[in-house]
């Protein structure tokens, strides 16, 4: 039985991504739970950090509940899928630069750092839905965009509210990205670990099937 | 007053036909009415994967808290914010500008637009570019701008106001009230300089369908979201 479970650590609201999972997950035989024991953590079949707030807030009170620890082995050696979104996936950064300097979970190596537009006409926070680039194909785009009967230079779009960009350091770990002036990373992925930094639960039918791509995963 | 169906089941169909935003707006909010609105916002937010606006009735930051708790991603504020400025500058900082929306409704007077409130019952006697302007600087993510002259005329946005305000200020501003054609959500953006264009009595009486207007306006060479893949085609 599949176990599904979204991390609470105090990061505000996380109830849209809680319904979204719960449409794709319309299942008897699938446990869908909002959690901060450790307990369930350690039992899940697939984990999500959502992440509302800014990157110090969300990775102290990460810290503060311990979970990170338990985190580590659950994902890095145990190898269950695991997905960040928005802040969920900037703490996967080596450091984070929003007011002030602040280390990450450095399981994806990279900084978190303010967009800089080069246009001034552009606001910030970047707001709103945006075109997906899909920079490499791994098996996962591979399912997702099978899902939704798309290739990966169909015009696909994914809604967006953050003011940081994570930087990663290595090429091959960037995914999907968007544009807004500089270049967004949007998907990032390695090996079970994958974040976003587009909100899949607001993503209407595209997001929906990211997320049940999602929790089709299989820990390997 | 005419009745245009169930809330929750008509912004279930508005984002499946494309509606890249949902925008709640009780204008006869009342105490009484809290509770069946929190019950709308929440069973929306169960069935509609896109962003969710609501407001009306709010009067103080805890009245924003329980709205985005009941699952709204923006809360628009209007009466109350005229009322407190300060209640802008409270909820941008606790929650982040993205989620707050400041709602101005304007009507012409003899040297300029003033701000009314009370669902437009009230003159409050503010320049509505100054009030935006002051709603920016405390906070607000967004202004909802609506025209009380055009509002339910099917004549289109007041784009003389639409495009004073939109060059007065350095945040997004959705244009509502007027909407009558196809062309008038192009105005809304091109003349008026409107970030978003808001519609509700064209979609709610099938006058006009989301489809037929993001067709229309990308023909016109405006950047919009385009569902690239149908329901059907999704497994």
């Amino acid at each position: 039985m599949k176990k599904i479970v979204i991390i609470d650590y105090g990061s505000g609201n996380i109830r849209s991504v809680f319904n979204a999972l719960n449409n794709v997950s319309n299942d008897k035989a699938i446990d869908l739970r909002v959690s901060s024991a450790i307990e369930d953590i350690k039992s899940a079949s697939h984990i999500i950090l959502p992440g509302v707030g800014s990157f110090k807030s969300c990775i102290s009170g990460l810290k503060k509940t311990g979970i990170h620890q338990h985190l580590k082995n659950i994902v890095l050696e145990n190898r269950v899928p695991f997905l960040g979104i928005c802040v969920g996936m900037q703490m996967l950064a080596t450091k984070g630069f929003e007011n002030g300097e602040f280390s990450g979970l450095n399981w994806i190596k990279g900084e978190v750092k303010k967009i800089n537009p080069n246009s001034n006409k552009l606001k910030i926070p970047h707001m709103g839905w945006n075109t997906l680039k899909f920079e490499k194909e791994t098996d996962f785009t591979r399912k997702l965009l099978k899902k939704i009967k798309s290739s990966p230079t169909d015009e696909i779009t994914a809604y967006f509210v953050h003011s940081y960009n994570f930087k990663i350091k290595d090429e091959s770990e960037k995914i999907v990205t968007t544009n807004y002036g500089e270049e967004i990373t949007a998907m990032v992925s390695k090996e079970n670990i994958i974040g976003t930094q587009f909100h899949p639960e607001k993503s209407h039918l595209f997001g929906l099937a990211f997320l049940q791509t999602f929790i089709e995963e299989r820990q390997v | 007053m005419k009745d245009a169906g169930d809330p929750v089941e008509q912004a279930t169909i508005y984002s499946r036909e494309g509606a890249d935003e949902i925008t709640f707006l009780d204008i006869t909010a009342t105490h009484q009415k809290r509770q069946p609105m929190l019950e709308v916002i929440k069973k929306t937010a169960e069935n509609c994967f896109v962003p969710l606006t609501v407001g009306g009735g709010i009067r103080n930051i805890s009245g924003v808290t329980e709205f985005l708790l009941a699952g709204a991603d923006k809360v628009s504020i209007n009466s109350a914010a005229i009322k407190n400025p300060n209640l802008i500058r409270e909820s941008s900082r606790k929650f982040g500008s993205q989620c707050i929306v400041v709602a101005i409704d304007a009507k012409k007077e003899s040297n300029g637009w003033n701000v009314f409130i009370n669902g437009g019952r009230v003159d409050t006697g503010l320049d509505a570019v100054e009030w935006a302007k002051r709603a920016e600087a405390l906070g607000a993510g967004e202004i909802l701008l609506t025209s009380m002259d055009k509002d339910g005329t099917k004549t289109g946005f007041d784009l003389e106001l639409t495009s004073i305000i939109s060059n007065s200020i350095n945040i997004p501003l959705i244009a509502s009230g007027g909407v009558g054609s196809l062309k008038d959500f192009l105005d809304g953006i091109k003349v008026g300089g409107a970030s978003a264009v808001l519609a509700a009595s064209v979609f709610h009486f099938k006058e006009i369908t989301i489809r037929e207007v993001k067709n229309y306006l990308k023909s016109k060479n405006i950047n919009v979201r385009m569902d690239n893949f149908e329901k059907e085609k999704y497994e």
